[in-house]
């Protein structure tokens, strides 16, 4: 707690109104209100109830302003009765928030650097960008990876859009991910064997009634007549995990939350996808956002909550507006608010927008930058089943995990579980994203083989030849040809020494250099890396002058592949959150299949891998 | 209070109280640490009311700022208690067990609606509704106040319409329910402890009882004045009379601080004798004839204070004092011995142990209890473990062999000086976070947040006088005129104006404020004056 001291900037008429603007939508006044000129309202109990207001008036902030300027957060400070050294160490936090004065008018062209696009002619992307008069910041991965070279716009004054969605091909001529008759077309459209994606394409993303014409909130009707305890049963039974990346038992996460009593509870769909490689659930949410809203309600329904929230990322405008318009349409409905969908209980959810920041996927993080606080993760424990988001029990899940409870509430968790193996029971949704034919989101049984996918995307472009696969992103690691043969479930990637992660395959075929690659996924944590503990801090530096070095001169020191391995080790150990615990095992295992430095098979074959 | 003069709570209940009510107390300002204390209260779930004309800096952090109008403060409190009796929210069994007056008081406040509190404060009849029932209804609740409540002519009236409050509703006597009046100084308890109180021995002891007396006089050897003394306003109206010709001043800088300064220098400047035993050369101090230059109580001195949690505190020297400075036992010492009482060379242990043997309330504290963190008073033997809060007797079936405590009945008073069309503005004085009184401890430094000499008046009536932000301006009251630079501070209510006293030497304010005083405290009314601010003529040529 602390007193407000503004500075003596002042706010532009346009600042303040973005900024009022941006929480009238959410619906929150000023701490301070003047009822009289002898009576004001105000207090450390209204300023608690709306710090997390802070996001969404920056948001308005930097769109009206094209930054975060001195007079415009004077101005939110004394909205919300921050103080502006705080709400400046907030801004400064993340990568969308701009907190010195631009050296351009208009928009900036976030154009992707990370993997895919990489090696799909980011460069180019944004030297055609840069030579047409736009104003380019590299980005961490967009989560477009299926249509790489991927970019976004940041706009000022108006929405933010993404180029790709309106060019309505997707920016793709194979067929992969196109719109045929206005509709999107996954790569699998059609298949009889699609459960989590058999809607995309078949409802309209914008409409409840074709929602419901296929199927849609049969879920949470059957949930509110079998009530939580048979909801809670099921989804236990259905031995579903949790899908971005730490599968944990989903069952196990909701009773532990149901279980809480005497305190306000949330549920909160993680939706700030940022792995690098990963966009499976952006298209879920941009192509069936009523299923993450009907899911969500399900959830809240069964642990009990009263409130659900939505933290997607920044990037990912269109996924943001669909998700609105259909939690919109389903509060008018009914199916939100005092009497959720006939439950006699109240339940709502509201849409917190992130504003470009990797470690925000991790769920302690994600609290707190939805508290409107620097995205930094927590010490666990306590778990977020019992001291979440604003201190108080809450259930996380992402998307891709949520949605699998329709199927197993409608059809029950014997049916669900007839798909996949005994032990990774149900589907997967897989980012076939790099040197594939077609690119995409696509739905396998767990179980399915490393080299079926890669033929279900069409086969190794390129040279034609595979050189590796990164699997789960970033964080997760690369494998070889020779692991073709690996079954995908969570059990036999683990016993392999890999992961599934977040979904992510990523090819690469014998044409890319592979050292550039590496270079940027190193960077990419030392970037992405909040600073709060020093293991990541300091690892993920060192980490990344490593890779740089072995670029430089093509090969590694025994001394230098030493260094790698105790950084690897000391933040494996000693880090507080995955970000750290993950930073070196992308490196590590292509250094360990020998694909980087003088040896790498791909070196010097200059297919458009390096900067 | 209740017999006792200190505050009821140790700063750690406030940590831990359900709702506060700060009344006339800028205490962001004025008590900063003690605030921190408050503030952790407020993290903790408490809801604040902030009762005081300005919106402060404290008041900021209340849920509800009630801006009553300048000297309304017992039409308030009355209004309130007549609120809690209406809506049924009285602790009847505390009553009834602890209290005694209360019909009278109940007929007294009866005729105090909320409507007629509204129009009498100018705070909106639901506020203050709002503020009694979560008084009321509290499982815990305190009211603090400090200066906005006794520097007023009605000064104890103020007190004790306050204190009706905690009778009312049984918040006082229990752990995180209280009367807090804050002091202004580390040892402003200690010294009123010490008997620094013109009818006081130490540990708050009468000196017109003989049994006190008769205790002192047999440890002291010497007869003592069964009559109280003067206190300071008091003084000044003796020497105005010819009564009070010699004035030792000790600590003090009273041709700064007094209300209606021009007189009270005048009137120190006629005295035939002026000693000035100081740590500074203060002004008054360079109007003294003889000037005994002391050491500092921090670090130069050994000795106890005690806070306003009545917490009796070691402090020690850790370096020798400068020049001819000395301790003031020793200034103290050395006079009495030239005037034929040789005391010896006590150090100050000797001296805290004689207290001790003279002041129940501090019998059971010798220095090595104090040692670690200090102890609280009461604590009567050595076995005691100091005392939390004060009045617990009061929920005790017996009251421990007290008399119950008794409501008082206080009528509503305006301030003194009535507004008039010559001088139309309401002035009220306060302090500023860096500054400190007078200015003669903090003046020397340099503060980045300085809040400067300014008259703080309102946005609409610096335009209805025509005056822009940053303009000097002539300030002047029935008392005599400053120039002042005017700052235009929407915290304030129309016809109020604001400023503080620190910068004496650039602004003498207490050339404008009024010097009526409460009998029974002996406090000026320096929050509330009548002005007038006029535009400077223009220089010509």
């Amino acid at each position: 707690m602390a007193d407000v001291h503004l500075g003596a900037e002042r706010a532009t008429e346009a600042e303040r109104a973005a900024v009022d603007a941006s929480l009238r939508r959410c619906g929150a006044d000023p701490v301070v209100q003047h009822r009289t000129e002898r009576l004001a309202i105000g207090g450390t109990a209204r300023r608690h109830q709306r710090r997390h207001y802070l996001l969404p008036a920056l948001h308005g902030l930097q769109n009206a302003a094209g930054w975060i300027s001195p007079g415009g957060i004077n101005y939110i400070g004394e909205v919300l009765l921050v103080p502006p050294a705080e709400a400046y160490g907030v801004a400064s936090f993340y990568d969308l928030f701009r907190t010195e004065a631009p050296d351009h008018d208009g928009d900036t062209v976030h154009v992707c650097v990370d993997a895919a696009c990489q090696i799909s002619g980011c460069e180019e992307l944004a030297a055609s960008v840069a030579a047409s008069g736009g104003h380019v910041h590299r980005s961490p991965c967009l989560g477009q990876c299926e249509r790489a070279p991927a970019s976004f716009v940041q706009a000022v004054g108006g929405p933010d859009r993404v180029p790709a969605d309106e060019d309505g091909d997707g920016g793709k001529d194979d067929g992969g991910s196109a719109r045929g008759d206005g509709a999107y077309r996954l790569p699998q459209y059609g298949d009889p064997g699609l459960r989590l994606l058999r809607r995309i394409g078949a409802a309209d993303p914008t409409s409840l009634e074709s929602y419901r014409a296929c199927g849609g909130y049969e879920a949470l009707a059957r949930a509110v007549e079998m009530g939580p305890e048979a909801v809670l049963a099921a989804v236990a039974d259905s031995g579903l995990s949790g899908r971005g990346g730490a599968a944990f038992p989903t069952g196990v996460k909701w009773r532990a939350v149901a279980a809480e009593t005497g305190r306000p509870k949330h549920v909160v769909a993680n939706c700030d996808e940022s792995e690098p490689g990963t966009f499976k659930d952006r298209i879920v949410m941009e192509q069936d956002p009523f299923a993450v809203i009907e899911s969500l309600t399900i959830a809240g329904l069964a642990v009990g909550a009263a409130q659900g929230w939505i933290y997607i990322r920044g990037e990912y405008p269109l996924a943001t507006a669909r998700l609105q318009g259909a939690a919109d349409q389903a509060r008018a409905a009914g199916l939100l608010g005092d009497d959720a969908a006939g439950s006699g209980r109240a339940f709502d959810i509201a849409i917190w927008r992130g504003a470009g920041a990797y470690i925000c996927g991790e769920e302690t993080a994600l609290f707190n930058s939805l508290e409107g606080f620097r995205g930094e993760p927590r010490n666990k424990p306590p778990f977020p089943t019992t001291h979440g988001l604003f201190g108080q029990p809450t259930a996380v899940n992402n998307p891709e995990t949520l949605i699998n409870v329709l199927d197993i509430v409608t059809e029950g968790p014997e049916a669900y579980r007839a798909r996949g193996t005994e032990r990774s029971p149900g589907t997967k949704l897989l980012c076939l994203s790099g040197r594939v034919y077609r690119p995409g989101l696509y739905e396998v049984p767990f179980g399915t083989r490393l080299g079926e996918v890669l033929e279900l995307a069409g086969g190794i472009t390129g040279t034609g030849e595979l050189q590796a696969v990164l699997m789960g992103g970033a964080a997760g690691s690369f494998v070889g040809p020779d692991s073709l043969d690996l079954p995908l479930t969570l059990e036999d990637v683990r016993a392999a020494g890999t992961t599934l992660g977040s979904g992510v395959v990523m090819a690469f075929d014998t044409g890319v250099d592979m050292t550039p690659v590496l270079v940027r996924i190193a960077e990419f944590f030392r970037h992405e890396s909040c600073g709060q503990c020093v293991p990541c801090r300091v690892g993920t530096v060192r980490q990344h002058e490593a890779l740089v070095r072995l670029a430089e001169r093509g090969e590694l020191s025994a001394g230098r592949r030493a260094l790698l391995d105790d950084v690897a080790q000391v933040m494996g150990d000693a880090s507080i959150c995955g970000l750290g615990h993950t930073a070196a095992s992308a490196v590590r295992s292509a250094l360990d299949l020998g694909l980087a430095g003088a040896n790498g098979r791909g070196a010097g074959a200059g297919s458009g891998g390096g900067k | 209070m209740f017999g006792v003069g200190g505050g009821t709570s140790s700063y750690a209940e406030i940590e831990e109280t359900d709702v506060i009510l700060l009344w006339g107390s800028n205490a962001r300002d004025a008590h900063p640490i003690f605030f921190h204390h408050l503030m952790k209260g407020l993290d903790n779930g408490a809801r604040m009311f902030a009762v005081d004309p300005r919106r402060t800096s404290s008041a900021k952090f209340a849920d509800l700022w009630l801006g009553l109008s300048v000297g309304t403060d017992v039409a308030l409190a009355n209004a309130v208690g007549r609120e809690i009796i209406q809506a049924g929210l009285t602790d009847e069994a505390f009553i009834a067990r602890a209290t005694s007056g209360y019909e009278a008081y109940a007929a007294n406040v009866e005729p105090c609606t909320l409507d007629w509190a509204a129009e009498v404060t100018g705070v909106p009849a639901d506020a203050i509704a709002e503020m009694a029932h979560a008084y009321a209804a509290a499982d815990k609740a305190q009211i603090l106040w400090t200066l906005g409540i006794t520097e007023h002519h009605n000064a104890v009236d103020n007190v004790v319409s306050l204190c009706n409050l905690a009778l009312l509703t049984g918040h006082v006597g229990r752990w995180g329910s209280g009367l807090v009046p804050l002091r202004g100084q580390n040892n402003v308890q200690g010294g009123g402890d010490m008997g620094a109180l013109p009818d006081r021995f130490p540990g708050f002891q009468p000196v017109a009882d003989p049994a006190a007396r008769a205790k002192f006089e047999a440890v002291w050897g010497a007869d003592l004045n069964p009559v109280g003394g003067r206190h300071l306003t008091e003084m000044f109206e003796a020497m105005e009379t010819g009564d009070l010709r010699a004035c030792y001043v000790i600590g003090e800088n009273p041709a700064d601080s007094e209300a209606d300064v021009e007189h009270a220098r005048k009137l120190l400047a006629g005295l035939d004798v002026l000693v000035v035993q100081d740590i500074f050369m203060t002004r008054t101090a360079g109007m003294a004839d003889v000037v005994l230059p002391a050491a500092v109580a921090w670090a130069e001195t050994d000795g106890t204070v005690t806070s306003s949690e009545r917490r009796v505190q070691r402090v020690r020297a850790a370096v020798p004092p400068p020049g001819e400075a000395r301790p003031d036992i020793d200034i103290l010492g050395d006079l009495a011995r030239r005037l034929g009482a040789d005391w010896g060379h006590p150090g100050p242990e000797d001296l805290w142990d004689e207290l001790r043997s003279l002041s129940p309330m501090h019998a059971g504290m010798p220095w090595d209890r104090l040692e670690d963190g200090g102890l609280q008073w009461p604590c009567p033997s050595e076995d005691h473990p100091g005392s939390l809060f004060l009045h617990g007797w009061m929920w005790a079936d017996d009251l421990q062999g007290r008399d119950p405590a008794p409501f008082s009945v206080v009528q509503p008073q305006g301030p003194a000086e009535e507004l008039t069309e010559e001088f139309p503005l309401r002035l009220t004085t306060g302090r500023a976070l860096d500054s400190y009184n007078t200015g003669v401890q903090s003046g020397g430094y340099d503060s980045p947040i300085r809040y400067g000499h300014a008259i703080d008046v309102n946005p609409d009536d610096a335009e209805d006088l025509g005056v822009a932000d940053g303009e000097r301006v002539l300030v002047s009251s029935p008392r005599g005129s400053v120039e002042m630079e005017v700052r235009v501070q929407p915290d304030l209510p129309t016809g109020l104006a604001f400023t503080t006293f620190h910068f004496s030497d650039l602004v003498d304010t207490n050339v404008l404020t009024n010097d009526a005083w409460d009998p029974r405290s002996g406090t000026s009314e320096f929050k509330a004056a009548s002005i007038r601010i006029s535009k400077l003529e223009p220089a010509y040529g």
